[in-house]
């Protein structure tokens, strides 16, 4: 089987993001709760690689806190989609023609009508701002989003001849939907995990960027962002490096789900050609 | 008129066509006949140029003095629809669903210019009523969901001879289609051949029909034709092996069998299954509907009972109420005395007695399975047996496949042979009776053939029972002794096979046979004087 | 047709209720006493229950729910605390902002995504394609705010052609009022035009491997014809889909723009309230957003049946 070329371009930009991330919590080049008010808006050197912010920050080492944030945000978020999403839209498949299937499908409507800056308002509204409350609030929106994804490849498995014989075995519709459903449904959560992660990355930083995502002194692409807005003209490199940051990082992921889809759906790639 | 040489294909360098030549003539139908992969849809779809992207072709594809192989996409375009017309297979979708039906046939017009658009609707609405669509029940404003599988598959013949082309290529334009409406449209075929005088291009993978239709015949086998020549010719020489192995499967006689015993292995009594009828209004329903409406039959231990119906007639959903997958409204359905219920467990030992065998090989495994689990799933509420590998090795044997072959995967079988495992299968808990629906209906001939002497050896030797649901009357004369004949959702006509097939006494099951296509017994003979007997 | 209508109507109405409940619901779990919350810690007792008593926070809950609903009917939306005004008047004024925000960018990612994917499929496999498919793949990346402060950075700082915010009111005319507008409103709409031009190339390649499309080309079409005449209608489905979906996201994405075009829009509003602890304009605004979208997917759904017969037939 031939890898796609934009796997392997996205698997490698992720992985650089991944790893900055990783290695931030061991050692970062300098400390970025600590201001030095002398070394400000400091241009790119040895010493800073990418120069510093205004309060004499670091800024590859903010980038890389940042890429923790952003990655836990998001990962965590596409963790209770697909927890919740996926167990929901394989029930409604096993129930279609019933009132559960109706309640699920309508209840996913219902959150899509709540975009997911509208539900972190709310939350934020309630209990105030927080990186967790931006998880959750990204994470809602993604339960419709897997259960959507999930009941619609189900549906297509069921009527397949091979669920059929299944169900002439004597399984049971849950039996069937981890058995024979879930495994051949996979493919498609694994490329709409990626994406939905790369949608997590761009609201967290929409959401930090207006004041509802991590709260100071976690560092955030979002903030730096929002802190950088202020000194556009005079520092226009705050406002591009962290913007950067987030267009690769998310380009990376969006390859890397193309790339999946590439080559785990054989029928898309006939498409394709 | 028309005339094809030496036409090779490769696509992506593998070989599809070698070497393809023959004549075809204004008013007169050449059917190209061979199975599934033996490049006979890939000839039509050169000569109208809509080849796959890749495909490398050489010869020549003369039209009077125009070799189509050489034309460009433009001159082409200026051809299809106007000098050759063609109609494919899957008359479900081959209409565009969004757009009326007059408007597609008057767009075969339009495109190319040859009318104003009040002009266009005037003929789409002629062709329309000439190819059986009266303007009083389908008016040029239906839309493709509206209409019935034969209805679209006129709308599309409407649609190729709008222009009225000379040579027109139907791609098994009724291979998807009941046997009633088979022989509708292909009486259409022939009146149009007849009328107009354009040549048809007949492609299909069923003999009766060519012999039926074609006055030259060619039988094309892995991209090559093996024989030509006037159809009733070809049919009593068989000069080609290939043709012989042909001739012989599509009317296949199992040898083997088992005598039953008076004792019913499986009652159907009163059987009532309706849905409810479409919305009216914001409340209101139709009629509900009566699929199965007090079907009642037995089928004897060790019984090869046959269930012949066309789409729709109400045999797949009391297929599924025997299975217990389908809730009955009324009656009762007795397996060895217990009654199926739907919508709970079958007792382990009314599931080991009853397996099924369903029709798309492709579409009846998960991918993802091997064969050893594939063929045991059944076990899986009877108790798995300690000896449940060797019992899978078993099972693969008696379909004569290896016991080797546990360890693969599906992919890596042929439909036949993946019928075969769907078989093993059905085998594991050595049941009494085998459901069988559609099982041989997506094979080619000769696998079919053998697919048959199997089932019919396992029955002899296995003592089994077989429920065989079809739509096929060729494949019910061969593996039933008694066959039910099934029409909106009753019983209509039952008895022995050979009688009801022979002397039919409801109307219905008289216009199934009449419209089923038959190579004439004439033919049966060889020429060469070589006797065989008539089955 | 009419029977569609009808139950989609019904379904809007069940769904903007349970919405209501719902947003009803999150802020009754504000802790503690929402009057206490919203005046602080340095409230006199009295003056917290004199707004108890405005908020209409006297009642039980259900007699509450009844209350708010029954004014979002009539076009009350309630006073707003902060601003001591009704909160419709609010609303209404932010609304000339925000709306027209939204449906210029809508315009906008549409207007471009159409002969972008058009192009795209009618060329797959192609350098343009990939082009295309390259440039969007990056379109999609990039966080609208984020594209927003670049476009400020080159046309308002560098080059001096717009201003960097700020909003004259549509009082100075449209010509100011739509200037200050375009920005914002082409930050907005890249994004959205690069996954809409995907959506629709994807759905127009998937269409051209329909049975009907080489029904139309044995007609004697050609592929651009085809793809034209019969592709791109049924293709519609999909991306009619995406363009409802995107509406919702033009109207938070605009609440973000709006912070840094500072622009007078619902989403300034919403921060507002946020920040002065305002809940009465919180609730009123989310419940607006909703209303939107929600009406929104109406429009969607019946624009499915125009676009195709199979579902206005259904009954």
């Amino acid at each position: 089987m031939r890898v796609p070329v934009q796997l392997i371009l996205g698997a490698i930009l992720t992985a650089v993001f991944i790893a900055a991330a990783v290695l931030s919590f061991v050692w970062v080049p300098h400390d970025v709760t600590a201001l030095n008010i002398a070394a400000k808006l400091q241009p790119p050197s040895a010493t800073y690689p990418l120069g510093t912010d205004h309060f004499g920050r670091d800024i590859l080492s903010m980038l890389m806190v940042g890429a923790r944030t952003s990655i836990a945000v998001a990962l965590v978020a596409v963790g209770i989609g697909l927890a919740l999403g996926v167990p929901l839209g394989l029930t409604a498949a096993a129930n279609r023609g019933h009132w559960i299937d109706d309640l699920v499908m309508r209840g996913n409507d219902l959150i899509f009508a709540f975009p997911s800056l509208v539900i972190a308002i709310l939350i934020t509204a309630v209990f105030g701002p927080s990186a967790v409350n931006a998880i959750i609030a990204i994470g809602i929106f993604n339960i419709p989003v897997f259960a959507r994804v999930a009941r619609g490849g189900a549906l297509s498995l069921w009527t397949l001849d091979y669920i059929l014989a299944a169900r002439v075995a004597g399984k049971r519709a849950a039996r069937i939907s981890v058995e024979h459903i879930l495994p051949n449904i996979a493919n498609l959560l694994i490329v709409q995990g990626t994406i939905q992660f790369s949608l997590g990355i761009l609201a967290e930083a929409g959401l930090s960027y207006v004041g509802l995502g991590a709260q100071p002194p976690t560092p955030s692409w979002g903030r730096m962002l929002a802190d950088a807005q202020t000194m556009i003209y005079t520092a226009p490199r705050l406002a591009v490096l962290p913007g950067l940051a987030i267009v690769f990082m998310v380009l990376g992921l969006n390859l890397m789900g193309d790339g999946l889809r590439d080559l785990l759906d054989p029928r898309l790639r006939r498409v394709r050609t | 008129m028309i005339g094809v040489r030496d036409l090779s294909l490769s696509l992506a360098g593998r070989p599809i066509l070698r070497d393809v030549s023959f004549d075809m003539a204004p008013g007169r139908i050449f059917g190209l006949v061979g199975e599934s992969g033996s490049g006979k849809s890939m000839t039509a779809l050169a000569l109208m140029g809509l080849l796959p992207q890749g495909a490398q072709v050489s010869g020549r594809a003369l039209l009077d003095d125009t070799d189509l192989l050489a034309l460009d996409e433009r001159s082409l375009c200026a051809l299809r629809g106007n000098e050759i017309g063609m109609i494919f297979q899957e008359p479900m979708t081959a209409l565009n669903p969004v757009q009326t039906i007059g408007d597609q046939v008057a767009e075969t017009l339009l495109v190319h210019g040859r009318a104003t658009r009040a002009e266009a609707r005037r003929i789409a609405r002629q062709k329309l009523d000439r190819v059986g669509l009266p303007a009083e029940r389908f008016p040029l404003d239906r839309y493709p969901h509206q209409l019935s599988g034969g209805q679209r598959q006129r709308v599309c013949i409407a649609m190729a001879i709008a222009l009225r082309p000379r040579l027109l290529i139907a791609d098994e334009p009724t291979t998807a289609l009941d046997v009633t409406t088979q022989s509708q449209i292909l009486d259409l075929l022939k009146g149009l051949v007849a009328d107009e005088g354009m040549a048809l291009l007949l492609i299909t993978h069923d003999l009766a029909v060519v012999a039926d239709m074609a006055d030259d015949l060619a039988v094309m086998r892995r991209g090559e034709i093996v024989e030509q020549g006037p159809t009733e010719q070809v049919f009593r020489t068989r000069q080609h092996p290939y043709t012989q192995a042909l001739f012989d499967a599509s009317d296949h006689q199992p040898e083997g069998g088992s005598t039953p015993h008076p004792a019913p292995m499986l009652a159907v009594r009163g059987a009532v299954r309706t849905y409810p009828g479409a919305r009216r209004g914001l409340w209101g329903r139709a009629e509900p509907v009566r699929a199965v409406d007090g079907v009642s039959f037995q089928l004897h231990r060790g019984e090869s009972l046959g269930l012949v119906g066309e789409s729709g007639c109400g045999k797949s959903t009391l297929t599924r109420a025997i299975l217990g997958l389908e809730a009955l409204q009324g009656g009762e359905i007795l397996l060895d005395g217990q009654a199926v219920e739907a919508g709970q467990p079958m007792p382990p030992d009314m599931r080991r007695k009853m397996q099924v065998v369903f029709q798309d090989p492709y579409a009846s495994f998960n991918p993802r399975h091997r064969v050893a689990r594939l063929v045991a799933e059944p076990f899986h509420l009877t108790v798995r047996p300690a000896d449940a590998d060797a019992r899978v090795a078993e099972a693969l044997r008696a379909v004569d496949l290896s016991p080797d072959d546990a360890g693969k995967y599906i992919h890596e079988f042929s439909g036949g042979q993946r019928q075969r495992i769907a078989i093993a299968r059905a085998l594991i808990t050595r049941p009494e009776l085998i459901v069988l629906d559609e099982a041989v209906s997506a094979l080619d001939v000769r696998v079919r053939a053998q697919i048959l002497d199997l089932l019919a050896d396992l029955r002899g030797r296995l003592g089994l029972s077989y429920l065989f649901i079809s739509h096929d009357l060729n494949v019910v004369r061969a593996i039933t002794d008694r066959v039910l004949v099934m029409r909106a959702g009753r019983i209509v006509e039952q008895g022995p096979t050979d009688r009801v097939l022979a002397q039919p006494e409801h109307p219905y099951t008289r216009g199934l046979l009449d419209a089923a296509p038959r190579i004439p017994p004439q033919w049966q003979q060889r020429e060469d004087g070589d006797e065989r007997p008539v089955v | 047709m009419l029977h569609f209508v009808l139950t989609r109507l019904l379904s809007l109405t069940l769904s903007l209720i349970v919405a209501s409940l719902v947003i009803f619901a999150v802020i009754e779990l504000v802790p503690g006493d929402p009057a206490a919350f919203m005046l602080g810690l340095n409230a006199t007792p009295e003056a917290v229950a004199a707004l108890r008593a405005d908020l209409g926070l006297t009642g039980s809950p259900v007699a509450r729910y009844l209350d708010w609903t029954g004014g979002l009917l009539r076009g009350d939306f309630g006073q707003s605390y902060t601003y001591r005004v009704p909160v419709s008047e609010l609303i209404l004024q932010r609304l000339w902002v925000s709306l027209p925000l939204a449906a210029l960018a809508l315009a906008l990612s549409t207007a471009i995504a159409f002969p972008v994917g058009l192009l795209a499929a009618a060329r797959r496999g192609r350098a343009t394609d990939y082009g295309i498919m390259g440039a969007t793949q990056l379109g999609i990346a990039v966080p609208n705010f984020w594209f927003a402060m670049l476009l400020v950075l080159v046309f308002a700082v560098n080059l001096r052609w717009f201003s960097a915010g700020g909003f004259p009111g549509w009082e100075a005319g449209a010509g100011p009022a739509l200037k200050a507008l375009i920005l914002p409103a082409v930050a907005l709409a890249l994004p959205q035009a690069s996954i809409l031009a995907r959506v629709l190339r994807s759905a127009l390649i998937e269409t051209l491997g329909q049975d009907y499309i080489r029904s139309a080309r044995a007609k004697g079409l050609s592929q651009g014809q085809a793809l034209r005449r019969h592709a791109l209608r049924n293709a519609l489905i999909p991306v009619l889909t995406i363009i409802g979906l995107q509406f919702s996201f033009l109207l938070a994405g605009a609440i973000i723009i709006e912070n840094v075009f500072f622009l007078p829009g619902l989403g300034r509003l919403i921060f507002q309230g946020i920040t002065q602890r305002d809940l009465i304009v919180v609730e009123s605004v989310v419940m607006l957003l909703v209303f939107a979208v929600i009406t929104v997917t109406f429009l969607v759904d019946i624009a499915y049946a125009l676009v195709d017969p199979r579902l206005r037939h259904r009954r």
